[in-house]
């Protein structure tokens, strides 16, 4: 199998593929396969989502009602599954990024630390 | 949401995943293509980059609610395939345990229909008795009835009346009916009721009214009937019309004031109502000694038991005082009276089939318990085969508990699939079997049709017996020990235990069903072959009637007239034909002592009617036309046995212990009065059956048409007139039946004055007494040979299979240089052991079971070594059979081929 084309990816830590996955549906519906590619134009290439998280994830989503899904047809006339945040979703995807915000504080402020202040 | 439609959601879940994923793929092909790549090489990175396609399906799914469901799911497609694979034994099993489940699904709507079904439209039906009576069986007495005569209900009713609420419905009898000339005769079963019965069983018309109490008040005060819906339906299609309409019927005529609920058809399941009328317009409700009402009662807030016990003493009372001046050494001791639940109503065929049910019931279990081991074997024998899957699904990590279920949801598919046949071949048995036990001019009638108690025996007949032969083989499956299954296998000791235990458990209950059979088979032979003492054949019966009374003369002018018809032989009249279970009967005296305990059968014939019959007669002369009743007799050798030591009796006189002729006789006579004139008899006649074919010969006296009219003021040789009587046709070719068209319009154009209102054979009539046995006989008989099948099919399967489970042994031995005696008993040996040992365990079983059947035999015992050995040497005959493949495939077997193939 070829390993190279994961060289310079970051693995997504868990949790935050929901964030994304809502954060990118905030600029309209979108296909699977558009949620995946926008996250790795928007990350320039560095976060690659793979098809075995995203899937479950979309519907994980979709179950908590974060998300509603649609059948229609795609700019490339493909028939797709169209996904849409929720009102509910939108909810969560603040409190999301509240947490977010708080754990990258936390850690940054770990990791600012100077060990001889210990 | 109902299963199906969530199962529906499910699949249509389940296609949309998939166009989802399939969609993904190909937006992501169409981009690569769109910056340049080849068709092929965008497709096999896209591809790549993506991963495996039903993995990701799968754990997409997961996220899904109702998970237990799609696994579920999953399992039923894997079980299919399975089922599928197997085609053979698939087929074999569901067909198996498929006759199997049906058989005992209908045996249940049978038990269903006669004794569980409430009686329909009646309200409250738990807190409705009948009265019955039970006592040690005599000679002419069962040992339980359940009627009695109309004068004794009343008498309870206005006794109980605070504690409880009593009404009399008469035992169901067909009528002639008229609407109209008489010429439009027609059949319907009329059933005489108290006044009280519909408002008490709560029972609402469904047009106009029903009987009330004001009915009842005086004798043929109320010619009033009230018909069935069914009878409304079927005669009048509903016609609304029909209130008013006039119907003569027992020479009363009616008018209809009221059509009785839909589905209720009087008291009698077995039997369906046609016509109710009040009990008071019939002479018989004054008659103490005419017993043909059945008594329900509706209990109040008493105890069942004390209301039982105080109608019983007020029936011991009734009994002392209507037995009273009757000779001591006649009487056997009173019934006693109790009260049985009621809720489905009683009928005669309750009790006549309610062992003959439970013993198919027994015989059907035993059938299908045969069935369920025979597929717990072959699964097991699968599972055998199918031990490196389960290893290597358990080393995968498959739970214990998912590898049960994996089984379990096999054997739930076999079952659902044997239910499904068994409940289609259920009803078609059923009513098949309904329509076996009455004679087909009057069938049965019992309501078959779907009710939530066979609903519910079906489904957890199907849960049992899925768990009967999936269980253990699902637990087997699921104890399965990877290493030792993955390195090939070490012997399974423990499932030839097991298969082996079983085989024995089946030809146990193999032997129960086979001897069971033979003793209900040989029961039937034995009635059927029974010399009844005149030849049936060929003997037609007129049930004849006349408008008005008839003198003799008229009677014997018909007969005549009737001889020169083309194809008849002989004719003759009789008061009711032999062995259609009508009777008369008195006590003997001579010289006027005391008369004994034994009673003697009387019949009213003609002149000539014993050539007629082919009776022979044994000593003097047939009767003359001169002979009247009550100077002469002819008696059967029975008769000179009991009553003459033997000794040639003609020319000597009797006396009968009650007068029997002319208007003297009356249903309210106080028996015991031994009527002093003598009785001549003038010939001796061989012995006939009389009444039943199942009774001992009985004495019996024959006395002539002619009766002197015993009446007061009457001149001397005054011969009664008669308005019934049965016309005896000898005919002279074996076509009855054409005959039995032709003779009863030449009778009304002889005489319009005289009307035959039933033909029938004397064939007909003693096959109509052999319903039951005939019934038994096939029946057991056909699961005998299901039972033997099934047990030759399972000794089959695992003989074979013990034969593949040791071909490296065997191959071993032959290659020694075994004999081919030595290799047929290492085979074998085994298998006739378990045979034998199941063999008399089920003899055991058997022998007990004997007893429970025995009302139900007719001149077997269990214990004849005849009977006992017909069914082990087949049973025995059967394992030798089953055995014959497995010992040829391991003496075929080549120990240099199976040896190199190790």
């Amino acid at each position: 199998m070829a390993k190279s084309g994961y060289q310079n990816r970051i693995e997504l830590l868990q949790g935050t593929l929901d964030m994304l996955i809502l954060k990118t549906l905030q600029w309209g519906e979108q296909h699977g396969y558009g949620i995946s590619q926008a996250i790795r134009a928007s990350s320039e290439e560095v976060l690659q989502v793979e098809t075995g998280s995203l899937y479950p994830a979309l519907h994980r989503l979709e179950r908590a009602k974060w998300v509603s899904a649609e059948w229609k047809k795609s700019d490339s006339n493909q028939t797709a599954k169209f996904y849409r945040i929720t009102a509910l979703g939108k909810k969560q995807l603040t409190a999301d990024y509240d947490r977010w915000q708080k754990m990258v504080a936390t850690i940054e402020g770990i990791m600012r630390a100077d060990p001889s202040e210990a | 949401m109902s299963i199906l439609q969530s199962l529906r959601k499910m699949l249509r879940r389940n296609s949309e995943l998939h166009d989802e994923l399939q969609s993904h793929i190909r937006m992501a092909i169409a981009d690569r293509v769109a910056r340049g790549e080849s068709p092929e090489a965008a497709r096999e990175s896209v591809l790549r980059e993506f991963g495996n396609v039903p993995l990701i399906a799968d754990i997409t799914r997961e996220q899904w609610a109702g998970l237990w469901m799609h696994s579920l799911l999953a399992d039923v497609r894997f079980g299919l395939r399975q089922l599928w694979k197997r085609k053979m034994m698939t087929l074999a099993a569901i067909l198996s345990l498929g006759l199997a489940i049906g058989s005992c699904v209908a045996a249940f709507q049978l038990i269903d229909a006669l004794f569980l079904r409430p009686l329909p439209a009646v309200s409250d039906s738990g807190s409705l008795y009948a009265l019955t009576y039970s006592r040690k069986p005599t000679e002419y007495l069962p040992a339980s009835s359940d009627t009695n005569s109309y004068p004794f209900f009343e008498h309870a009713r206005d006794l109980v009346k605070s504690k409880a609420e009593l009404a009399a419905a008469s035992v169901i009898g067909q009528v002639d009916v008229t609407y109209g000339t008489d010429a439009g005769m027609e059949k319907a079963h009329q059933q005489s009721v108290s006044g009280n019965l519909f408002s008490m069983l709560g029972v609402r018309p469904a047009l106009g009214r029903l009987l009330t109490e004001n009915d009842d008040r005086v004798e043929r005060g109320s010619p009033y009937a009230v018909i069935s819906y069914d009878y409304w339906q079927a005669r009048f299609a509903r016609d609304p019309k029909v209130i008013g309409r006039t119907l003569r019927m027992d020479d009363n005529v009616y008018t209809i004031v009221g059509v009785a609920p839909k589905g209720f058809t009087g008291t009698e399941p077995g039997t369906a109502t046609d016509i109710f009328v009040p009990a008071k317009m019939k002479p018989s409700f004054l008659y103490v000694n005419v017993l043909p009402y059945r008594v329900f009662v509706r209990v109040r807030d008493v105890p069942v038991k004390a209301l039982g016990d105080e109608l019983n003493a007020t029936y011991q009372h009734w009994e002392d005082v209507r037995h009273k001046g009757f000779p001591k050494n006649l009487l056997s001791p009173n019934a006693t009276l109790s009260l049985k639940p009621a809720a489905s109503g009683a009928s005669l065929m309750q009790s006549d089939y309610a062992l003959a049910l439970k013993v198919l019931g027994v015989l059907v279990a035993l059938v299908l318990l045969i069935a369920c081991a025979n597929v717990a074997n072959l699964m097991s024998a699968q599972g055998a085969a199918r031990s490196r899957e389960m290893a290597v699904r358990t080393s995968l990590g498959a739970g214990r508990a998912r590898l049960a279920r994996l089984v379990l949801v096999e054997s739930a598919m076999l079952g659902i699939l044997a239910a499904a046949l068994g409940l289609a071949f259920a009803q078609w048995a059923a009513p098949y079997v309904v329509s076996q036990i009455n004679p087909p001019e009057d069938p049965a009638r019992l309501l078959l049709g779907m009710d939530w108690r066979i609903a519910t025996f079906s489904v957890l007949l199907t849960v049992a017996v899925t768990m009967l032969f999936g269980m253990i083989p699902a637990l087997r499956a699921s104890a399965i020990r990877p290493v030792s299954a993955l390195k090939g296998g070490e012997e399974p000791h423990g499932k030839a235990v097991w298969m082996q235990s079983m085989i024995a458990l089946q030809v146990m209950f193999c032997f129960v069903v086979l001897f069971l059979g033979w003793l209900f088979v040989m029961t039937e032979v034995k009635l059927v072959g029974r010399p009844i003492g005149f030849v049936p054949q060929r003997l037609l019966l007129l049930y004849t009637e006349a408008t008005t009374e008839q003198p003799a003369v008229k009677w014997d002018q018909m007969a005549a007239a009737l001889r020169n018809v083309p194809g008849v032989q002989q004719t003759a009249l009789e008061d009711w034909p032999l062995l259609s279970e009508d009777q008369r009967n008195f006590q003997i005296s001579l010289h006027g002592e005391p008369p004994g305990p034994t009673i003697a059968f009387f019949l009213a014939v003609s002149p000539g009617w014993l050539d007629t019959m082919r009776i022979p007669l044994l000593d003097g002369r047939d009767f003359r036309d001169a002979d009247v009743t009550p100077n002469v007799a002819l008696v059967n050798q029975a008769f000179v046995k009991t009553f003459f030591g033997g000794r040639n009796p003609v020319g000597q006189s009797f006396q009968v212990a009650q007068p029997f002729h002319g208007p003297g006789w009356h249903p309210n006579t106080q028996y015991g009065a031994v009527f002093d004139r003598d009785i001549k008899v003038i010939g001796v006649v061989k012995d006939v059956l009389y009444r039943k074919v199942r009774e001992q010969i009985t004495p019996q006296v024959y006395f002539p048409m002619h009766r002197l009219l015993a009446a007061a003021g009457t001149p001397a040789g005054t011969l009664q007139k008669m308005s019934e009587e049965v016309i005896v046709v000898r005919t002279s070719s074996d076509n009855v039946n054409q005959m039995s068209a032709v003779l009863p319009r030449v009778v009304t154009q002889t005489d319009p004055g005289l009307r035959v209102s039933d033909v029938v054979t004397q064939t007909e009539l003693i096959s109509d007494q052999t319903v039951r046995e005939r019934l038994l006989a096939t029946l057991a008989g056909f699961f005998a040979a299901v039972a033997l099948l099934l047990a030759i099919v399972g000794l089959y399967g695992v003989l074979h299979y013990s034969v593949v489970q040791r071909e490296r042994e065997i191959g071993i031995r032959i290659a020694l240089g075994a004999e081919l005696a030595n290799i047929a008993r290492v085979v074998s040996a085994r298998m006739f052991l378990t045979v034998l040992a199941g063999t008399l365990v089920g003899l055991a079983v058997a022998m007990t079971s004997v007893r429970f059947v025995q009302s139900l035999l007719y001149g077997v015992t269990g214990t004849t070594i005849s009977l006992i050995a017909i069914p082990m040497i087949t049973l025995l005959a059967a394992t030798a059979c089953a055995a014959v493949p497995a010992v040829l495939r391991a003496v075929r077997i080549n120990p240099v081929i199976m040896l190199r193939a190790e």
